[in-house]
C-alpha cells in the first residue's frame, strides 16, 4: 500500500501551495453546516465538532492565481506571504508569535481558485483570531524592507517546488500547453522571471482590490456553534466596510483542437514516467450530473489497486510500476481528467502509452459496467465517513467547493447524488471528455542523443 | 478597526496568563485475556476506528545484504492473505472502504487500520488474516519489487533524499543506521520468498507489540478482538544484534549535482526520549528550530535575509542514537552563507543564549497547542501507540503538560549546552554550492 500511496501523492501534488493535495470533492460527506451572511457580505459556515475544546478558524478569498494581473503570474501567493507581515496594528511576524504564543497553528494557502488563511486553536481564543484575520483583511501596511525580501523567499520556494525537481517542470508544462488561453496555464506559483517583477505597489493594488468581506468565506470548524460565530463575526469581520464583489475577469479557453505531445528530458530523470491531461468541464460548469460522472469514471478506470488500469498495466501485463487516474471537478473554470503511468525497468514509454490507451479506450467503447459503478459508488460514499475524522479537513473541502462556485448543498447532497447516478451517464459524459484533440501528453525520461542536458 | 482591536488583545492577553488546562482525555489500558495490551481512547462521535500497531525491530532485523527487506515486507502484507489472493484481499479492502497499510522504518514495523464502525468484523478478520497468513504470491512479490526499483530509481536524485542518505552513510559507517531502509536496486532486486517468511517470524511476535485504538469501540468490545488480531503470533523471537552508536560529524560534505538550488540536512548527537532532560531538549529545539516561524533558523535565514524558503529542525529518537537534525535548501550562491548561520544559531544556543521569554513562549505553545492533536481519530492512535512504544504510561496525556512547565531556566541553559555543539556538526550539501569546500 505504501508505495502506491506515495506514487499518488507525488502525481497529485501541484494543486495547492503550502498544502498536500485537496480532498477531492468526492470526499465530502454530511458536515450538517449552519450557514449564514453578514450585513456587509461576508458569508459564514459552522461545522459544530465537540470533541476536544479547540477550533479550525479559515477565511477564504475568492480570488487565486488564475486572477493574477498580466505579467504577474503568482502574484496572490505572493500576497499570500506579506499578509504575514504587518499591519497597523501589528508588527511584521507579530501575527504568528501571537498565535503561537497563545498555542495555535497556522498557515495559508493559494490555488488557482482561492487564498486560504486558517488557524487551529483553543476556542478561548477565537476571538483573538478572528480580530487579527480582520485586521489583516482591512490594515495591511507594507514596506520594502519587509517585501523585497519576502520576494527572495518566493523565489527560493519555486526552486525548491519546481526548478529542482523534473517531474515538476513536466507538469507545469503539460498545464501550460493544455490552457491555451486560459490563466490556468500558468503556475500558482508563477513564472520565475515574473516573480522577480513584482513590486509592492502590485501587491497594495492586489489587496485592496480583492481583499474585502463581500468577496471572503469564514469557516469555523469545532467546539463553537452558529451563534456564537455570528457575535464574534459581526464584533470583528461586521465592522469592515464590505466592498463589491470582484467579478472573476479571465480569459477564455477556446474548444481545443489538436492533440499536443511534450517530451522533457533532463539528465537527473532515472526512471521515466508518462502524464496526460484532457480539458475537462468543472461541475460549476457543467453541473453536478456530469461532474459525479467523471468522479465514477476515473474511480473505475484508475482509483486504487482493483481499478482496469492497475489491474490490466501493473498485475496481468507487468508493464508498470504504477498507472491511475483522477479527476478533479472542485474548479471555478476548466479543469483536467489525468492519467499517469510509471513503467517498469525495461518498458518503453512507447510501449506503456499503447497499453495504456488501449485499456482506456476499451473502457469507452465497451463502457463501464453496472457492477462497476455500483462497487464504486459504494466505495466513494464509505470513503466520504472518513472526512469528518478531522477539523480542518471539513473546512478545506467546504471552502474550496464555495470558492469554485458551488454551494453547501453540492457538498451535503454528495452520498445521494453519487447513489443517483447511471452507467449510462458515466459512459455518456466520459466520451465527451476523453477525446483525442483535448488532451496533451508528457513523456518524462533520461536525455536520448549525446550532449543533451536538462 | 482599532476599537475592537483594543478589546481584543486584552482579553488574548489575559486568556495566556491562565493557560488553558488540558481537557485529559481519558485513555484506558486495555488487556485481552490471552495478554495483549492497548492504549485505547473510546470516543463514538464518529462511526469510525483507528487502530495503530508497531512492532520493535523493522530494518535492525536487516544486514548490508538485505536492506530493504522491511519495507518489501510491509507492502506486501496486505496483498493477499489466507485463501484471498491479491485481488480477491484487495477487492474486499477497498469495496468496504478499509484501509490497511504497514510500513517499516529504521526501528520499528507498523501497522495501521482504519474502518467504518459498520465494517469493523471484516476489518479486524482482514488485519488478522494479514498479519498471521500472508500468501506472499510470486505475482506480487514480483511487482511490489518492479514499484520498490521505480522508487529506488525516482529517488536516485532527487536531492532531498540523496542529502539524507548521505548524512546517515557518512555519520554511521558500518552500522544499519547507515543504510538506507530503502535499500538499493541490488539489494532490493536480491530479496527472495524465503527471506520475507524469515523476516515475519522474527519481526512479528507479541513482546515486539505496542497497540493504540481511538473511535468508536468499548475497552470490553477491543480485548477479545486484540486476541483475534494478535493472539496467533510467537510469544517471543531473537531480538536484532544492533549495537549503540555515536556518530560522526564535523564536517561538510559536499554531493556535486546540477540543480539551481543546494539541499543541506545537518546533524549531530541528541538526547534520548527515555532521558531525564528530554523536555528540555524538546523546548530548546523547539527555540532554534522546531517552531516555524517563531524559530531562530527561520527567522535569520528566511526572515531576516530572505535565502530560503524552509529551514527547521527536529529531534530524531533513532533508538540506538537520538540525533538533532535540520534541514535548509538555498541557491548555490548562498548555501555557505546558510551554513553560517546554522553554526551561530547552535553555538549560541549551546553557549546559553536563551532568556526567560524565549523559555515561556516555547512553554506557552507547546502546552497551549497540546489539545490540537486529539482531534481525529487517526491521530490519537497514532499518539497512543507511540505512548506506548516510549513507555510514557496510560495517563501520559494527563501529565504531559507538566513536564513541559516543570523545565527550568536552568535545566534548558544546562541541556543546550549538554545537546548542541557546532564543531560536531555534520553537514551534507547536494547542490553546485559556491564558496564550500567538499
Amino acid at each position: 500500500m505504501t508505495l502506491r500511496s506515495l506514487f499518488l501523492a507525488t502525481a497529485l501534488g501541484g494543486a495547492a501551495l503550502a498544502m498536500p493535495a485537496l480532498a477531492p470533492t468526492a470526499k465530502a460527506q454530511m458536515f450538517e453546516p449552519e450557514t449564514f451572511t453578514l450585513d456587509n457580505g461576508m458569508e459564514v459556515v459552522v461545522v459544530t465538532n465537540r470533541r476536544a475544546p479547540v477550533v479550525s478558524h479559515w477565511v477564504w478569498y475568492r480570488v487565486g492565481s488564475a486572477d493574477s494581473p498580466p505579467g504577474k503570474s503568482g502574484l496572490p501567493h505572493f500576497v499570500e506571504h506579506l499578509m504575514f507581515k504587518g499591519t497597523e496594528n501589528l508588527a511584521p511576524g507579530e501575527f504568528s508569535r501571537t498565535v503561537a504564543r497563545n498555542g495555535g497553528t497556522e498557515n495559508a494557502m493559494t490555488s488557482n481558485d482561492f487564498t486560504a488563511y486558517f488557524q487551529n486553536i483553543a476556542k478561548d481564543r477565537l476571538e483573538l483570531v478572528m480580530t487579527m484575520e480582520a485586521d489583516r483583511m482591512a490594515n495591511l501596511r507594507l514596506t520594502d524592507a519587509e517585501v523585497y525580501p519576502e520576494r527572495d523567499v518566493v523565489l527560493e520556494e519555486r526552486r525548491s517546488r519546481v526548478d529542482n525537481d523534473p517531474g515538476a517542470r513536466l507538469s507545469e508544462q503539460i498545464n501550460a500547453a493544455l490552457f491555451l488561453n486560459h490563466p490556468y496555464g500558468n503556475p500558482v506559483i508563477g513564472w520565475y522571471h515574473e516573480i522577480e517583477s513584482y513590486s509592492r505597489a502590485d501587491a497594495e493594488a492586489f489587496h485592496a482590490y480583492w481583499y474585502h468581506p463581500t468577496n471572503a468565506i469564514l469557516i469555523v470548524v469545532g467546539d463553537v456553534d452558529g451563534a456564537e460565530v455570528r457575535t464574534l463575526a459581526e464584533a470583528t469581520y461586521g465592522q469592515i466596510p464590505g466592498g463589491t464583489l470582484r467579478p472573476r475577469q479571465r480569459l477564455v479557453e477556446p474548444p481545443p483542437q489538436v492533440a499536443r505531445r511534450l517530451v522533457l528530458e533532463d539528465a537527473r530523470v532515472s526512471q521515466p514516467s508518462l502524464s496526460r491531461a484532457y480539458l475537462a468541464p468543472s461541475q460549476r460548469q457543467a453541473g453536478w450530473e456530469k461532474a459525479h460522472a467523471l468522479d465514477l469514471f476515473a474511480e473505475i478506470l484508475g482509483g486504487g489497486s482493483t481499478s482496469r488500469l492497475y489491474r490490466e498495466l501493473v498485475v496481468e501485463k507487468g508493464l508498470a510500476a504504477s498507472a491511475g487516474a483522477f479527476y478533479r471537478g472542485t474548479s471555478y473554470d476548466e479543469t483536467a481528467f489525468r492519467l499517469f503511468a510509471m513503467p517498469r525497468q525495461g518498458v518503453a514509454l512507447e510501449d506503456l502509452e499503447a497499453a495504456m490507451d488501449a485499456v482506456l479506450q476499451e473502457a469507452l467503447d465497451g463502457g463501464v459496467t453496472e457492477l462497476e459503478v455500483e462497487r464504486a459508488k459504494r466505495r466513494m460514499v464509505a470513503e466520504a465517513v472518513y472526512a469528518r475524522d478531522s477539523l480542518s479537513g471539513a473546512a478545506r473541502i467546504i471552502g474550496s467547493a464555495l470558492t469554485a462556485g458551488l454551494s453547501v448543498d453540492d457538498i451535503e447532497l454528495w452520498p445521494e447524488r453519487v447513489e443517483a447516478m447511471t452507467v449510462e451517464a458515466v459512459n455518456t459524459a466520459a466520451r465527451a471528455v476523453l477525446r483525442p484533440e483535448r488532451s496533451v501528453t508528457g513523456w518524462l525520461q533520461a536525455p536520448t542523443r549525446e550532449g543533451e542536458t536538462g | 478597526m482599532r476599537k475592537f482591536w483594543q478589546g481584543a488583545l486584552m482579553s488574548g492577553a489575559m486568556a495566556l496568563a491562565v493557560a488553558a488546562p488540558v481537557e485529559a482525555a481519558k485513555v484506558e489500558r486495555v488487556v485481552s485475556p490471552g495478554g495483549v495490551e492497548a492504549f485505547l481512547l473510546h470516543e463514538p462521535s464518529v462511526p469510525l476506528i483507528a487502530m495503530s500497531f508497531y512492532f520493535k525491530g523493522g530494518a535492525q532485523f536487516e544486514t548490508a545484504a538485505t536492506a530493504g527487506l522491511a519495507r518489501m515486507t510491509a507492502a506486501l502484507l496486505d496483498e493477499g492473505a489466507g485463501d484471498k489472493d491479491s485481488l480477491a484481499f484487495r477487492t474486499e479492502l477497498e469495496d468496504n472502504a478499509i484501509r490497511l497499510g504497514f510500513d517499516a522504518n529504521r526501528d520499528g514495523f507498523s501497522g495501521d487500520l482504519r474502518t467504518l464502525s459498520a465494517n469493523r468484523e471484516l476489518a479486524f478478520e482482514l488485519a488478522r488474516l494479514a498479519l498471521n497468513e500472508p500468501r506472499f504470491d510470486a505475482e506480487p512479490i514480483e511487482r511490489i519489487r518492479a514499484q520498490s526499483i521505480a522508487m529506488l530509481r525516482r529517488r536516485e536524485n532527487d536531492p532531498n533524499t540523496l542529502a539524507r542518505e548521505h548524512f546517515f552513510r557518512t555519520a554511521f559507517p558500518e552500522h544499519t543506521y547507515g543504510i538506507s531502509e530503502r535499500g538499493t536496486i541490488e539489494t532490493v532486486s536480491g530479496i527472495e520468498r524465503d527471506d520475507l517468511v524469515a523476516f515475519i517470524q522474527k519481526q512479528l511476535v507479541r513482546d515486539r507489540l505496542h497497540v493504540g485504538v481511538a473511535g468508536d469501540i468499548t475497552a470490553a468490545e477491543l480485548a477479545p478482538v486484540l486476541d483475534r488480531i494478535f493472539g496467533g503470533l510467537p510469544a517471543t523471537g531473537p531480538a536484532p544484534e544492533v549495537a549503540a552508536i555515536t556518530p560522526l560529524g564535523g564536517d561538510v560534505l559536499v554531493v556535486p549535482q546540477a540543480v539551481p538550488q543546494s539541499v543541506v540536512f545537518f546533524g549531530h548527537p541528541g538526547i534520548a526520549r527515555q532521558d531525564p532532560d528530554y523536555y528540555a531538549a524538546y523546548i530548546a529545539n523547539y527555540i532554534i528550530g522546531g517552531g516555524g516561524f517563531q524559530s531562530r533558523l527561520l527567522q535569520e535565514i528566511r526572515e531576516k535575509r530572505g535565502l530560503a524558503y524552509s529551514a527547521h529542525s527536529f529531534l530524531l529518537e533513532a533508538e540506538h542514537s537520538p540525533l538533532w537534525v535540520g534541514g535548509v535548501a538555498t541557491n548555490n550562491a548562498d548555501v555557505a552563507e546558510s551554513i553560517r548561520l546554522v553554526r551561530e544559531q547552535v553555538a549560541g544556543m549551546a553557549a546559553g543564549e536563551i532568556s526567560a521569554e524565549d523559555l515561556a513562549g516555547a512553554q506557552t505553545f507547546l502546552t497551549g497547542s497540546f489539545p490540537l492533536r486529539l482531534t481525529s481519530n487517526a491521530q490519537v492512535a497514532s499518539l497512543l501507540v507511540g505512548m506506548s512504544v516510549a513507555d510514557l504510561g496510560v495517563d501520559f496525556l494527563e501529565r504531559r503538560n507538566a513536564y513541559i512547565e516543570a523545565v527550568t531556566l536552568d535545566d534548558l541553559h544546562r541541556v543546550a549546552a549538554r545537546m548542541f555543539d557546532p564543531d560536531a556538526l555534520l553537514f551534507v550539501v547536494v547542490g553546485q554550492p559556491q564558496g564550500l569546500e567538499g
